[in-house]
C-alpha cells in the first residue's frame, strides 16, 4: 500500500514538475517575450524619447547623425507609403488569386498551384531583394519607366507621379517586389475563408439562377468580409516588417518621394543600413526609437487582423 | 430580358478571366525568379565554392566556404534552442490550455508574433546580448532565429496534436495514465510526424533570414567555428556580394542564392507534403 502512495505522489510530483515546465515555456512565447522585447527597445530608445520628444521626432524631416539631429517622419511616410502601395496592387490580384483557386480550379490541380503560390512567401526575402536588384531594376529604369512617363507623363495629375529620371531604384519598384512577396499571406486567408462558406449557401444561389460570379460577388465576399479584411491587415503588417528586399530596392535615400520614380527609405531600411554604423549613443537610441515604433505599428496590425480572423471562424467554423 | 443575360454573362466571364490572370501573374514571378536564379546561379557552382575561403575583394576565385559553415552553425544553434521552447509551448496549448483564457490570449499573441518584424527581433536581441559582451557572436544569431522560429513551431505542434482524436486520450487515461504521459507518451507520438513538420517549416523561415542576422551574428571573412566570435552566413555574404561592386562577388551571390532558395524550397515542400497527408 505504501509505495502505491509513493508512486502515486511520485506520479503528481511528475505531473505538477511537466504542467509548470509547459506552461513556463507557452508563456515565454505567448505573453514574456513580446513584452520584454518592448521594454528592451523602450529602454533602449529612452535616451531619443528623453532628448527629441515623441512628438518631435515623428513630425521632424532632419536626419543628419553628424549633426546630432534626428527626425523619423521620412522613415515613417517611407514606410507607409512602400506598405500602402504594395497592399493596392496586391489586394485584387490576392482576391483573383484565391478565388481562382476555391472556384476555378480543377480539383486535381488545386493543391499544386495552391502550393506554387505559398512557395512565392518561402523565397526568402534577400532573395526578392537580389533579383529585384539586378532584374527587376535594370529592366524598370531602362525600359518600363521611361515608357510610362512617355504615356502617363503628360496626363494631368497622374503625371506628377512619373516625374524624375528613371532609375528603377525607386517606390515604384519596391512597392511592385513588395506586393509579390505578400500575395500569397492574403491570398492564402482569403482562401481559407472562401473554403469555410458552408456549401449549401453557394448551391442554393446556384440553383436561384445565379452566375458563378454573382455567387461569388453575393454570396462568398459578404459572408467572409471579416476574413478578407483579416487577410489585408496581415498582408498589410507583413509589408510593414520586410526588410531585406526593400534595402535593396529603395535607394536608402533621406526624403519623402514626391513621384513614383523617386528614392526613399523606409524604417527597415534605415535600421539595416546604419544600425552597425551608429557611432554615438543618441544615435544608435534614435534607430531603436524608429524599431519601437514599427513594433507597435505592427503589432497592433496584426491584432487587427487576428481579431477579424477571430470572427469568421467563430461565425463558419463548425 | 435577353440583354440583361448578357450582361450578366459577359460580366461573369470579364470577372473569372481577371481572377485567372491574377493566377497567372502569381505563377508567372515564382518561375521568373526560379528562373533567373536557375539561369544566374546554377553555372557558378563549382567546388571551390563550398571549399574555399574568400580571396580579396575584386579577385577572381575563392569561395563561400565561410559562409555555408557558418550558416550551419547559426541555423543548427538557432534550432536546438528554439526546437524543445517551441515544442513544449506547443503541447500546452493544444493539451492543456485548451480551454483557459489566458492560453487563448497567449495563442493569439504567438500567432501576431509569426509575422512581427524579423529586423526588430535582431535589434532587441543586440541589445541583451551583444551590447553588453562588446561584440558580435554567432550565438546571438543564433538566438535571434529561435526566437523567429519558435511562434511557427508553437503553431504546428499545437495544430497537429489537435488532429489527434479525443478517443486515443480517453483511452490512455482509461489505462491509468496521468495526463502529461498522455501528452507525452501518447499524443505527442501520435503526431510526432506533424510536430517534425513544425521543425521543418522553423528551419526553412530561419535559413533565409538575414535582417536580424546583420546585427547579431554580423559576418566574418574567414571559417570561423567559434560561436562567441562574429560569424558569416549566406544570407548576410549573399547581402554584402550583391551589393558591392564586383562581378566575381556577383557571381558567388548567385550561386548562393540558387543554393539557398532551393533547399529552403525543398523544405517546404516536404513539409507541405507531410501536413497534406496528415491532414486527410
Amino acid at each position: 500500500m505504501n509505495s502505491v502512495n509513493s508512486a502515486l505522489k511520485k506520479a503528481k510530483f511528475l505531473e505538477y514538475i511537466f504542467r509548470v515546465v509547459l506552461g513556463f515555456a507557452a508563456l515565454f512565447i505567448g505573453i514574456i517575450l513580446p513584452i520584454v522585447i518592448f521594454i528592451i527597445l523602450y529602454k533602449e530608445a529612452s535616451l531619443a524619447i528623453d532628448k527629441l520628444g515623441i512628438i518631435n521626432f515623428i513630425t521632424s524631416t532632419d536626419w543628419d547623425p553628424v549633426a546630432g539631429k534626428f527626425g523619423g517622419l521620412v522613415p515613417l511616410v517611407g514606410t507607409l507609403i512602400a506598405t500602402f502601395l504594395a497592399t493596392l496592387i496586391a489586394a485584387p490580384i490576392s482576391m483573383g488569386i484565391a478565388i481562382f483557386l476555391t472556384e476555378l480550379s480543377p480539383n486535381k490541380l488545386k493543391p499544386i498551384f495552391s502550393t506554387a503560390i505559398e512557395l512565392l512567401a518561402a523565397i526568402p526575402s534577400i532573395i526578392y531583394g537580389m533579383w529585384g536588384l539586378f532584374v527587376v531594376a535594370p529592366l524598370f529604369g531602362e525600359k518600363v519607366e521611361p515608357w510610362l512617363q512617355d504615356k502617363l507623363g503628360s496626363v494631368p495629375v497622374i503625371g506628377k507621379l512619373f516625374e524624375g529620371s528613371p532609375t528603377g531604384v525607386d517606390v515604384l519598384t519596391t512597392s511592385l517586389v513588395l506586393a509579390i512577396m505578400i500575395i500569397p499571406f492574403m491570398s492564402s486567408v482569403v482562401k481559407d475563408a472562401f473554403n469555410m462558406v458552408p456549401p449549401i449557401m453557394k448551391e442554393s444561389a446556384y440553383a436561384l439562377g445565379a452566375t458563378k460570379w454573382e455567387v461569388i460577388k453575393q454570396v462568398m465576399i459578404p459572408i467572409t468580409a471579416s476574413g478578407i479584411a483579416g487577410g489585408l491587415i496581415l498582408s498589410i503588417g507583413r509589408a510593414l516588417g520586410e526588410t531585406m528586399a526593400v534595402t535593396f530596392l529603395a535607394g536608402n535615400v533621406n526624403q519623402i518621394p514626391h513621384s513614383l520614380l523617386d528614392p526613399f527609405t523606409t524604417i527597415t531600411v534605415a535600421l539595416a543600413n546604419q544600425f552597425t554604423e551608429a557611432d554615438t549613443d543618441i544615435y544608435l537610441s534614435s534607430l531603436y526609437f524608429l524599431a519601437l515604433i514599427l513594433f507597435i505599428m505592427s503589432f497592433i496590425i496584426l491584432y487587427l487582423s487576428k481579431l477579424m480572423l477571430l470572427q469568421i471562424e467563430k461565425k463558419w467554423k463548425v | 430580358m435577353g440583354a440583361n443575360k448578357l450582361k450578366r454573362k459577359i460580366e461573369n466571364y470579364t470577372f473569372l478571366t481577371l481572377s485567372l490572370f491574377s493566377a497567372v501573374f502569381g505563377l508567372f514571378f515564382l518561375f521568373w525568379i526560379l528562373g533567373d536564379l536557375f539561369i544566374n546561379g546554377f553555372k557558378y557552382i563549382n567546388i571551390d565554392l563550398f571549399t574555399k575561403d574568400p580571396v580579396p575583394p575584386g579577385m577572381e576565385g575563392g569561395g563561400l566556404k565561410h559562409a555555408f559553415i557558418g550558416h550551419i552553425i547559426i541555423t543548427f544553434l538557432g534550432t536546438i534552442i528554439g526546437t524543445p521552447i517551441g515544442i513544449l509551448a506547443g503541447i500546452y496549448f493544444a493539451e492543456y490550455g485548451r480551454n483557459s483564457k489566458i492560453a487563448r490570449i497567449g495563442r493569439n499573441i504567438v500567432d501576431i508574433m509569426v509575422s512581427n518584424p524579423s529586423i526588430v527581433i535582431g535589434a532587441a536581441v543586440y541589445a541583451i546580448l551583444v551590447k553588453p559582451v562588446g561584440h558580435f557572436m554567432g550565438i546571438a544569431g543564433g538566438v535571434a532565429l529561435a526566437l523567429l522560429m519558435i511562434p511557427v513551431i508553437v503553431i504546428t505542434t499545437d495544430e497537429m496534436m489537435k488532429l489527434v482524436p479525443r478517443e486515443t486520450r480517453e483511452a490512455a487515461y482509461a489505462l491509468g495514465a496521468q495526463p502529461w504521459q498522455v501528452s507525452f507518451q501518447v499524443v505527442l507520438r501520435a503526431a510526432k510526424v506533424g510536430v517534425l513538420t513544425g521543425v521543418i517549416l522553423g528551419v526553412a523561415r530561419i535559413s533565409g533570414e538575414t535582417a536580424p542576422l546583420l546585427f547579431t551574428a554580423f559576418n566574418n571573412n574567414f571559417t570561423n567555428l567559434d560561436p562567441t566570435k562574429p560569424m558569416a552566413s549566406l544570407t548576410v555574404t549573399v547581402f554584402q556580394y550583391a551589393m558591392g561592386p564586383y562581378d566575381e562577388w556577383h557571381r558567388q551571390a548567385w550561386a548562393a542564392s540558387f543554393i539557398l532558395t532551393f533547399g529552403v524550397l525543398i523544405a517546404s515542400i516536404t513539409a507541405r507534403y507531410l501536413i497534406q497527408r496528415k491532414k486527410h
